[in-house]
């Protein structure tokens, strides 16, 4: 086997075990989260609301839902995981071998695709006991949830690599993701705005993923998904190369 | 051929500490070399550049003819590390951590596990294979640290410290695994604070002070430089009313105990004699100091 693939194996079995080697911590706790808001946000106060895009409240946000789990699951997988690496110095085990780079960002980052992707698989179940959840096109659906997945990994090793501390990982998810995620559309639709706030809502990244993943169940957008699925090809494109760039030079890893 | 070629060598942190000043060195293979040096002195940021820790500020580096700036993931490969620090993952399985260890080398996870099995075996460690990090004993850490350093089977060892904080038992235990894998022809570069280990073990010793090189020669040529050392005698009888042991100078230290210094041109049978003279009856004698370590201190403090 190539040497790269065997590193590459190697990084991305130990990120996999490690997920599951910690269930409790990492698989339980999104679904738990997500059960509470099918209940509070579908159920209680849904049931009051109208048919958004012909759907009822509860089917609406089930594939928003979904798609926060990966984004958040996903991006926290990474951040904790490679400063766990730092913390515990057990980076240098990889820094000092013949691993390239590349083969570094894409190991850890398929753990957080591994874990983003898993806790949405179990999201997805778990919205099945609330709601009967159309399937309009499963490619899409793929496409945004692997896509999203890789993008917030990507975002999530950015962060762990510059992290020096344990705040440190939790300041973006606290402060960037969580904002942009409530108003990425996830529970209401940005054609309900008015034509300002529409605007601003556009240059939420994250409304182009919860859109276009939508759209995959639902067959209804705000957005055009292939201007979504482009953004998100960008995105990866440009925090590949951000990753690839910081290791490269050294920064949070090599003194 | 030289298993490492260090040229020039800078390191300039980014707060401003100079940490090496130019050193030049060159490691034959199949040596086994002592790199010592005070706290502080840059050893272990020399280590960190030859194993791409820490990036360095200018110089080459080359292991076995390969440079680094050309070709570092090559030179990797023939390298294995045992730094100073614990640096696995507490919560991973012992032989978990050194296949993990063989496959960021790209070696496959079977040959990972013959070779993980070997070390492990060598080290007295197989029979904790299967459990966490975390519940092994400081020596155990330190071997496992070892049989991961190896289990890609580097041509050049480099260990940082390693018998830091081991027993007695387990030093000598550690020096004679050293000395087996030297002797097979792999090359070792050692730091230590032990300068016994270093004269035990090394035959080639450099001295970094002030990240620089102020020695670098052979074992028995740098003890060769050594003018004075001092021996502690136990005499049969208690010593009364000694005045001169002339030419040697001496230190009474309690009643059957006594220090004398010898010079480089005198020779162990002039004391004997002079002893003998005085009617003194030695029971036994021994170095007071490492010889090494009255030749380290010497020079580091110059």
């Amino acid at each position: 086997m190539n040497r790269n693939l065997t590193s590459f194996t190697c990084i991305a079995r130990k990120e996999t075990t490690r997920i599951f080697r910690i269930w409790i911590q990492t698989l339980v706790p999104p679904v738990i989260t997500m059960i509470l808001y099918f209940i509070i946000f579908g159920r209680l106060i849904g049931s009051q609301l109208r048919d958004i895009g012909g759907y009822d409240y509860m089917a609406f946000i089930a594939p928003g839902l979904i798609m926060m789990s990966i984004i958040t699951n996903s991006y926290t997988n990474t951040v904790s995981s490679f400063f766990s690496a730092k913390f515990q110095r057990n980076i240098e085990e990889l820094l000092v071998s013949p691993t390239p780079d590349w083969i570094i960002v894409l190991g850890y980052v398929s753990g957080g695709m591994v874990r983003g992707l898993v806790v949405g698989f179990l999201v997805s179940i778990t919205s099945f006991l609330f709601t009967r959840i159309p399937l309009f096109n499963l490619g899409y659906v793929v496409m945004f949830a692997v896509l999203t997945s890789f993008v917030f990994s990507l975002a999530g090793m950015i962060n762990g690599i510059f992290a020096r501390k344990f705040d440190d990982i939790s300041i973006i998810p606290t402060f960037v993701i969580t904002p942009l995620t409530y108003l990425g559309g996830v529970f209401y639709s940005i054609s309900l705005l008015p034509d300002f706030w529409q605007a601003l809502s556009r240059a939420n990244p994250i409304i182009y993923m919860v859109d276009g993943f939508r759209y995959g169940f639902l067959g209804v957008s705000d957005i055009n998904v292939l201007t979504g699925l482009g953004m998100l090809v960008l995105f990866s494109i440009i925090l590949f190369s951000i990753n690839l760039f910081l290791l490269k030079n050294g920064v949070g890893v090599r003194t | 051929m030289l298993a490492l070629e260090i040229d020039n060598l800078h390191k300039r942190y980014r707060g401003g500490v100079q940490a090496l000043q130019g050193i030049s060195l060159g490691v034959q293979e199949g040596e086994f070399f002592g790199l010592l040096g005070p706290n502080g002195a840059g050893k272990t940021t020399t280590i960190g550049i030859i194993t791409s820790l820490v990036t360095k500020t200018d110089g080459r580096i080359k292991v076995f003819g390969i440079d680094i700036d050309e070709d570092f993931p090559a030179a990797k490969r023939l390298i294995g590390v045992v730094p100073q620090e614990y640096n696995f993952s507490i919560f991973e399985k012992v032989e978990d951590i050194v296949c993990q260890q063989a496959g960021y080398y790209g070696i496959s996870r079977l040959q990972a596990r013959q070779s993980a099995e070997k070390y492990l075996q060598k080290l007295g460690l197989w029979e904790k294979r299967h459990v966490a990090a975390q519940t092994l004993s400081g020596g155990m850490k330190r071997r496992l640290m070892i049989a991961r350093g190896l289990v890609h089977e580097p041509k050049l060892l480099i260990l940082d410290e390693p018998t830091a904080g081991v027993d007695v038992e387990l030093r000598r235990g550690m020096w004679e695994f050293l000395a087996e894998l030297n002797a097979s022809g792999r090359t070792i570069i050692l730091t230590t604070h032990y300068l016994e280990e270093a004269e035990l073990l090394c035959n080639q010793i450099g001295i970094i002070s002030g990240g620089e090189l102020i020695e670098n020669t052979s074992k028995r040529s740098l003890l060769r430089k050594l003018d004075k050392e001092t021996f502690v005698f136990n005499t049969k009888e208690p010593i009364t009313g000694l005045q001169s042991l002339n030419p040697f100078e001496f230190i009474v230290v309690d009643e059957t105990t006594m220090e004398i210094t010898l010079n480089k041109e005198e020779s162990l049978n002039h004391i004997f004699e002079v002893l003998d003279n005085q009617n003194i009856i030695v029971e036994s004698m021994r170095n007071k100091t490492n010889r090494l370590e009255e030749l380290f201190l010497e020079m580091v403090e110059q």
